[in-house]
């Protein structure tokens, strides 16, 4: 089985609506939305929700009035200024650490677990999805992409599909890193902006650090052809492959306000046909075509 | 006055209005940049940088000499930072949330704390910004203690602009908590009106006031302005989708400074935020 990630460093540079297009393409995946913090592949996607778990985080410290005696222990130790004066748990600030539950002496202070999300198995169009919504203002996220990676993992050999097509978060830090481990390869879907550059550059050295191989896709190259030069250049540099360049085109807007993928929505366009190509190109990767043989 | 310019969705135009704003005030301006991540605003300020420093959270290393291994560090962390295993102590640093149990626990005082790097603060100036950003190391999961780093920069008074991270969860939160003001800058898609949605409620959580930047105005359809008009969220600018907007933010140009119009309903924008908090740029 074969899992492949799409992340970008830099956030809008069109991860979603690249997924989306790709899951038309393929013949046969399992969709992963990892963007467990503001998720969006559902909008294009549509999943009918078979499964739906709650996702269970760390606790929170909450003090009962009724057995403190306001000795002040609890406010010392709290290193995130959580307990103010008055006693009471900012429930926003509150790092779940228990440091305060410990050290309580009057034992005042519970520690209930918290439900921090949900996780879903559902049904689309294309396949399979797993996907999540952590709550709003919720730690944990890494715990929950590890969580729906696996999930689709399981479900994929469940359903005997080799595919799993994940759509990242931006960024670099916990939950891109737990997007990464143990992938296949990660396409970067990058923009020729100084940011763009920027942030896939940051991008690229996360994955060289989990050993994961990847792959560049130019999105809107012709915004700036000589920032899209650059990108080519530092992905040869790096021994990267350039699996396509993406014009800008209003019609991903357009695909994208009707729920449709930008296959779906206009297939005989140019972006649609470019899309193909790229597809084929990621598909014909040495780190996609890895071990086919053997399998075969 | 603290402003935070935050998202949900990336790539809304966060960092372009963060700076075109912080180039179009008169008088003394900060920005942080509180996306460590992925941070861009020095792209576009492109300040030069008078000081660097390794921001470290602290983790707890453990006296051999002088544990007994009874094992109360591991039982009361949380986070599985901590295990005794026969007579050695194992720390796994990258899990530990720096809460100090480990050490207040200790009956021995065994445990100290020792820094473990998370990135680097930069601080720099470039005419009459003040800037500063954090970056996080590649491979760091905890950008939180980074953010915070680099939130203890605010001023005491006057003007601070925050650059967020995208998202809802945790690091943005951090980035947001006790500002006197958000702007959420959005796009008028479903993706952005979805994420629009999800950093509205993250903002009625912190309680603080907010107004809506509309970027790319003229794609996608009403309904984010539908939304704002059922929310009661003021529309206080609006930009559209020009091809020159957009290459000149592709090369790390700020379009206030080359087109003074622009620069002039930067202006307007803060007054209204000014009369919608009643805070001047000077007050507190």
């Amino acid at each position: 089985m074969k899992e492949l990630v799409i992340l970008s460093g830099k956030g809008g540079t069109g991860k979603t609506s690249l997924t989306a297009a790709f899951a038309t393409l393929a013949s046969g995946c399992l969709l992963c939305d990892a963007d467990v913090d503001a998720a969006d592949l559902h909008l294009l996607m549509q999943p009918v929700i078979r499964k739906r778990t709650e996702f269970q985080g760390g606790g929170v410290a909450v003090i009962d009035p009724q057995r403190c005696t306001s000795c002040g222990t609890c406010v010392d130790l709290c290193r995130w200024s959580a307990i103010g004066p008055d006693v009471v748990v900012d429930e926003i600030a509150c790092e779940g650490c228990g440091v305060c539950v410990d050290f309580c002496p009057e034992q005042a202070i519970d520690f209930p677990i918290k439900t921090c999300g949900q996780w879903f198995i559902s049904d689309t169009r294309c396949g399979p999805m797993v996907h999540a919504r952590l709550g709003i203002a919720e730690e944990n996220s890494g715990k929950l992409v590890t969580l729906v990676r696996q999930q689709a993992r399981q479900l994929a050999e469940e359903r005997g599909l080799d595919l799993i097509l994940t759509d990242g978060p931006p960024g670099v830090g916990c939950p891109v890193i737990a997007s990464v481990g143990g992938a296949t390869s990660v396409v970067i879907v990058t923009e020729p902006t100084v940011s763009g550059i920027h942030d896939m550059a940051r991008a690229i050295e996360l994955c060289r650090h989990f050993k994961v191989p990847v792959m560049v896709c130019i999105n809107k190259f012709d915004l700036n052809p000589d920032n899209s030069t650059t990108i080519e250049r530092m992905a040869r540099e790096g021994g990267l492959p350039v699996v396509g360049r993406v014009p800008f085109d209003q019609a991903f807007t357009r695909a994208m306000v009707q729920g449709k993928t930008l296959l779906e929505f206009d297939g005989n366009g140019s972006a649609a046909s470019v899309l193909r190509q790229v597809w084929a190109a990621i598909m014909n990767t040495p780190a996609m075509t890895a071990g086919q043989q053997t399998a075969a | 006055m603290i402003i935070s310019i935050a998202s949900g969705k990336g790539g809304t135009g966060k960092t372009t209005v963060a700076t075109n704003l912080a180039v179009s005030v008169d008088g003394p301006v900060q920005l942080l940049d509180c996306d460590v991540e992925e941070p861009n605003a020095h792209l576009f300020i492109r300040p030069s940088i008078r000081e660097t420093k390794t921001v470290t959270t602290p983790v707890p290393e453990i006296d051999l000499e002088k544990c007994n291994q009874c094992k109360k560090c591991a039982e009361i962390c949380r986070f599985r930072a901590i295990a005794v295993l026969g007579d050695t102590v194992l720390t796994f640093p990258e899990l530990c949330h720096s809460c100090g149990g480990c050490m207040a626990v200790c009956p021995e005082g065994a445990i100290t704390e020792k820094g473990r790097e998370l990135g680097v603060l930069e601080a720099g100036a470039m005419n009459g910004v003040s800037f500063v950003h954090g970056r996080l190391r590649v491979g760091e999961a905890m950008s939180p203690p980074l953010i915070r780093a680099v939130r203890d920069r605010t001023w005491a008074d006057g003007l601070t602009l925050i650059d967020a991270p995208p998202g809802t969860s945790c690091p943005v939160i951090a980035a947001m908590k006790d500002t006197d003001f958000v702007l959420l800058v959005t796009e008028p898609t479903p993706f952005g009106l979805h994420d629009l949605q999800l950093a509205v409620e993250a903002v009625k959580i912190l309680d603080i006031p907010m107004g809506l930047m509309i970027n790319r105005a003229d794609v996608g359809d009403d309904h984010v302005r539908d939304y704002a008009r059922a929310e009661g969220l003021p529309i206080l600018m609006e930009i559209p989708f020009d091809r020159q907007i957009a290459e000149s933010y592709s090369r790390g140009d700020m379009f206030a400074l080359a087109f003074p119009e622009w620069k002039a309903r930067f202006r307007e924008m803060i007054e209204k935020i000014e009369t919608m908090t009643g805070k001047g740029a000077g007050a507190q």
